[in-house]
């Protein structure tokens, strides 16, 4: 069988991805945008929809919006304007959403992604921007609901892919290449678990070979990339289980549950809304003129896939190491600066994308939040290459400069981390060691070459892992071949 | 004694004649005399008598309506006073800021005396829809003052204030105007800041004065007027000075037009023959009066509905019975709340509007009329663009009949709809007009006439104005007031 996984169908896939811009203001009014702050104590009068009041487009958002937008190769419609977009619900307080339908700011972009099968273009339909709603709090205990309008009025761009996608791995590619490219821009935190980045898959199936797309679903309300995955992979063998019962997939909206790992159906087509867009008339149409396009143009840092081939360039990194250090920023600026300070391209890189990645996995950090300073990990590098620590100590410095942000001269001078450089006392403990252990000596020489491996970790033991591993190995083999 | 206008108000108070305190107290003792009949207010400004002693010993006397009395439109946000758009949806609301203009009227010097009844969310031509009741016309209170600004004439024509603003979304300060014997500006879209003016057609709305003359209209135009960063339809470097246009009646050089389409069937006999009167007087004061056609008047009206009614619809979709104004004490669920509040809030006219609204920009039907209702403002635009390429303003009449008779219009909401021919092609365009009294129909009952503008030049329209009421006193004729019984 072909198609995804062997079953038959193939997977088309587009994402609507919302992230919340880091404005420090509103998108229409000058309230804070800051997460977190107590109820309904970032509102005025104009995000809070009273009567009469009138919107004033924030210029950062429209100047991070086209950033964005020529950071994913779109062309920029230099004369844009919003759309209200109708409807009631609570968190909403004007009862329409001010947002772009018919002239988006952005269209006809694309993303990169590395795929199995090579470089693939994801195409990117538009990019909008709105207003985000406000927030519901059902309080169990009272049985109300409060409104908390702080939301109401912070600025989302709106990023809309072509059904492009036919994976979950590729989802999650297409993704992190939009959030490593929006973190360069500095636009979003786009912090999944605090809601500043959404996505919403829409998804179908088909045979493999089939001219017609299936009916697509759209599933909402995953807080994570591993959500989003598992949350893919359920509406895959959901519809293919649907479509292998002789059923028909319904056009629909659904919800994602993920602790319970399933998706369930939330409105379908007959009940979708009529949003009954028109052209919002309290703002003026959008002029963006030539002269800012290409300040904006010229203000765009270096991304990731430019980063990535000037480190093979001028590095000498492979392909997959450039990767990994440019998927984020932070990583990518630690990497230059520690190399500017004179630490070796490969083994800095090394040091981050292995155990750094590595720690920060484990603790469920983002290399955003790292905190360690590019002069630390220099002079660690540094104490490497001059022989005064091995490898293996390199690493154990590094957790604490990871976890307390040490000063690795010093930490290695207070608890005695230096290499055994003496060679008179390592040949003694070498001799000792082979002494006290004739059995191993005995099975090297007739022909076991593992056991040197142990005869080794002897040695290191015995220096307490602070002696030159390949140092020792070759002491070690000369004195048996003799 | 009780002044009439502003500008002698201004001129007493300079000369110490009078004070604040008593023109304040003599328009509110007006109020209290005849307000039972005409119904004017919603609202008394209870702090009126005391904000104008107060202005009296420590007010900017330099102020440009330094120790005016004004009566605004129950449609502009107060701090001070509920503000209702004269509906049962926002009784007993109160707004947490202040208009623009309301700000800029304190900051002028002026006194607010109340805030004054109008159509429901200024939806209607005769102030009948408005939930405190209906205002009567000072000149036959028989009769409707016209709409929606119903109650901001009415005030000033029963000299309950001698100024008042209002708003002008199809013709709403212009025909009460006529109604009631009065002067009033509908200024250029973008001329006057909309911030706190509650919506009702957002590309539409605008506020402007209401007086007895052009020149008071203008004084008060000149306080409103000007760029508000509040508000991002607002023009920038908009400055009106209309001094020059106010000193200088010789309209020599000055080119009226005049479309005979707007004179032909449906035109009340004695109107037409008022504005062609009037028309004879500008040609008196040196215009030269241009015979010419403006075809497209034929479409404005369903055009300027569709739009207004959907822009309506989504204005108004805020009031939901949630975050204030009306709320129903019995609910099954979050959408009979909405249900209930909002029908049991609104009233018929404005449901009638929200519906029409609604079904426009209906996904299925949004080409058909609202997209086809764009391209024929868009059209009519090009009209009026061509009109002004040839003449510096023209002469029309602002409605088919004088005021009608109470309780005889809601019930044909389409003839009434239609009865806006002249005035809202002007609010589709976004071009001033003023509105100025021409006559009087056997009946007794005033005649108005409007003259319009190429955008931004309300300077040419009170220059105009005040040649043709130095010449003529259609303006300074006053009704018979009565008393409550």
């Amino acid at each position: 069988m072909s198609g995804y996984k062997n079953t038959g169908y193939e997977v088309v896939i587009g994402l609507e991805v919302h992230v919340e811009l880091n404005t420090a203001t509103k998108i229409f009014c000058s309230c804070s945008t800051a997460f977190g702050a107590a109820p309904n104590t970032q509102v005025c009068p104009v995000c809070s929809g009273m009567p009469g009041v009138l919107p004033v487009l924030n210029q950062k958002v429209l100047e991070k919006g086209v950033a964005v937008g020529l950071a994913t190769n779109c062309s920029i419609t230099q004369k844009c304007k919003f759309d209200r977009k109708n409807y009631f619900y609570p968190d909403l307080p004007k009862a329409y959403q001010t947002s772009q339908l018919y002239l988006p700011l952005c269209r006809n972009g694309y993303l990169e992604i590395e795929t199995e099968g090579g470089v693939k273009k994801v195409r990117i339909h538009e990019i909008h921007m709105e207003e985000d709603a406000g927030k519901l709090n059902h309080e169990a205990q009272s049985g109300h609901t409060l409104i908390d309008f702080n939301r109401c009025g912070v600025p989302l761009l709106e990023i809309v892919s072509e059904p492009d996608m036919t994976s979950a791995e590729e989802v999650l590619a297409y993704l992190e290449k939009l959030k490593s490219t929006l973190e360069y821009l500095n636009v979003s935190d786009c912090k999944m678990q605090e809601g500043s980045m959404r996505a919403d898959v829409n998804l179908s199936v088909r045979k493999v070979g089939a001219a017609e797309l299936g009916t697509r679903t759209e599933t909402k309300n995953m807080n994570s990339f591993k959500a989003i995955a598992r949350a893919i992979e359920y509406e895959i063998f959901r519809q293919i289980e649907v479509l292998e019962d002789g059923g028909q997939v319904q056009q629909e909206t659904r919800r994602w549950d993920d602790e319970k790992g399933i998706g369930y159906a939330m409105r379908n087509k007959e009940n979708a809304h009529d949003y009954r867009y028109f052209p919002e008339p309290d703002l003026a149409p959008i002029n963006i003129s030539d002269a800012w396009l290409a300040e904006i143009r010229a203000a765009i840092p270096e991304l990731p896939d430019q980063k990535k081939e000037r480190y093979v360039q001028d590095y000498k990194l492979s392909a997959y190491d450039a990767a990994q250090l440019t998927r984020y920023r932070r990583l990518a600026e630690l990497f230059e600066s520690t190399v500017q300070l004179g630490g070796q391209p490969k083994e800095a890189a090394n040091l981050l994308i292995g155990d750094c990645l590595r720690l920060l996995n484990a603790d469920g950090r983002e290399p955003a939040d790292l905190q360690l300073a590019p002069e630390s990990l220099a002079a660690l590098l540094k104490l490497v290459a001059a022989g005064t620590i091995n490898k293996t100590t390199a690493k154990n410095v590094f957790e604490q400069i990871y976890a307390h942000n040490v000063d690795p001269v010093a930490y290695v001078k207070e608890n005695g981390l230096e290499m055994v450089s003496d060679d008179g006392a390592l040949d003694a403990m070498i001799d000792e060691v082979i002494a006290a252990n004739p059995k191993s000596v005995a099975d090297y020489q007739g022909g076991k070459k593992a056991a040197l491996g142990f005869l080794v970790g002897q040695i290191m033991k015995a220096t307490k892992g602070k002696a030159d591993a390949g140092k020792v190995n070759a002491k070690l083999a000369e004195k048996l071949s003799k | 004694m009780q002044y009439e206008t502003a500008a002698q108000i201004r001129q007493a108070l300079a000369a110490g004649q009078t004070t604040a305190a008593r023109q304040t107290e003599a328009y509110l003792a007006q109020i209290a005399k005849y307000d039972g009949v005409y119904h004017c207010y919603n609202t008394i400004n209870e702090q009126a008598a005391e904000q104008a002693a107060e202005f009296d010993k420590q007010g900017d006397k330099e102020g440009p309506l330094a120790g005016v009395p004004v009566a605004i439109k129950d449609n502009l946000a107060t701090e001070a006073m509920p503000t209702t758009c004269s509906s049962k949806i926002l009784q007993g609301f109160i707004s947490p800021y202040d208009a623009t203009v309301v700000q800029k009227l304190q900051a002028a010097g002026a006194i607010i005396l109340g805030k004054t009844n109008m159509d429901e969310f200024a939806m209607g031509s005769t102030t009948e829809t408005s939930y405190t009741g209906a205002t009567k016309n000072p000149w036959d209170t028989g009769h409707v003052p016209g709409g929606s600004s119903g109650g901001s004439a009415a005030a000033v024509a029963a000299g309950e204030a001698p100024l008042a603003l209002g708003s002008d979304t199809g013709g709403s300060i212009r025909q009460p105007c006529a109604y009631c014997g009065l002067t009033g500006i509908k200024p250029t879209y973008g001329a006057v800041s909309r911030y706190g003016l509650l919506a009702y057609g957002s590309s539409l709305d605008q506020i402007g004065p209401i007086a007895h003359t052009a020149e008071d209209c203008a004084l008060l135009l000149q306080v409103i007027a000007g760029y508000d960063e509040k508000d991002s339809t607002s023009k920038k470097d908009v400055q009106f000075d209309f001094a020059a246009a106010l000193q200088n009646a010789d309209l020599r050089g000055k080119k009226i037009g005049l479309p005979l389409n707007y004179l032909g069937d449906g035109l009340d006999a004695e109107i037409k023959a008022a504005i062609l009167a009037a028309a004879e007087q500008f040609a008196a004061l040196g215009a030269e009066l241009c015979e010419f056609e403006m075809p497209m008047i034929e479409y404005a009206v369903p055009a300027y509905y569709i739009i207004a009614c959907a822009e309506a619809s989504s204005n108004l979709s805020r009031y939901d019975g949630i975050k204030y104004g009306y709320h129903p004490e019995r609910f099954a669920d979050l959408e009979d709340l909405y249900l209930t509040a909002r029908s049991e809030g609104f009233g018929l006219e404005v449901k009638r509007r929200i519906m029409l609204g609604t079904f426009a920009l209906s996904s299925g039907y949004y080409d058909a009329y609202y997209q086809k209702a764009l391209k024929v403002r868009a059209l009519i635009s090009r009209e009026f663009d061509k009109a002004f390429a040839q003449y510096d303003a023209i002469l029309s009449p602002v409605a088919p009949t004088c005021a009608p008779a109470l309780n005889a219009s809601l019930d044909d909401p389409l003839a009434m709809y239609l009865s806006d021919i002249y005035t809202v092609s002007v609010n589709l365009v976004g071009i001033p007009a003023i509105s100025l009294p021409c006559g009087f129909s056997a009946a007794g009952l005033p005649i108005g006439m409007q003259l319009l503008g190429a955008h931004f030049d309300e300077e040419m329209l009170v220059k105009l104005a005040a040649a043709y009421q130095q010449k003529t006193d259609w303006h300074l004729k006053k009704p018979q007031l009565k008393e409550a019984e």
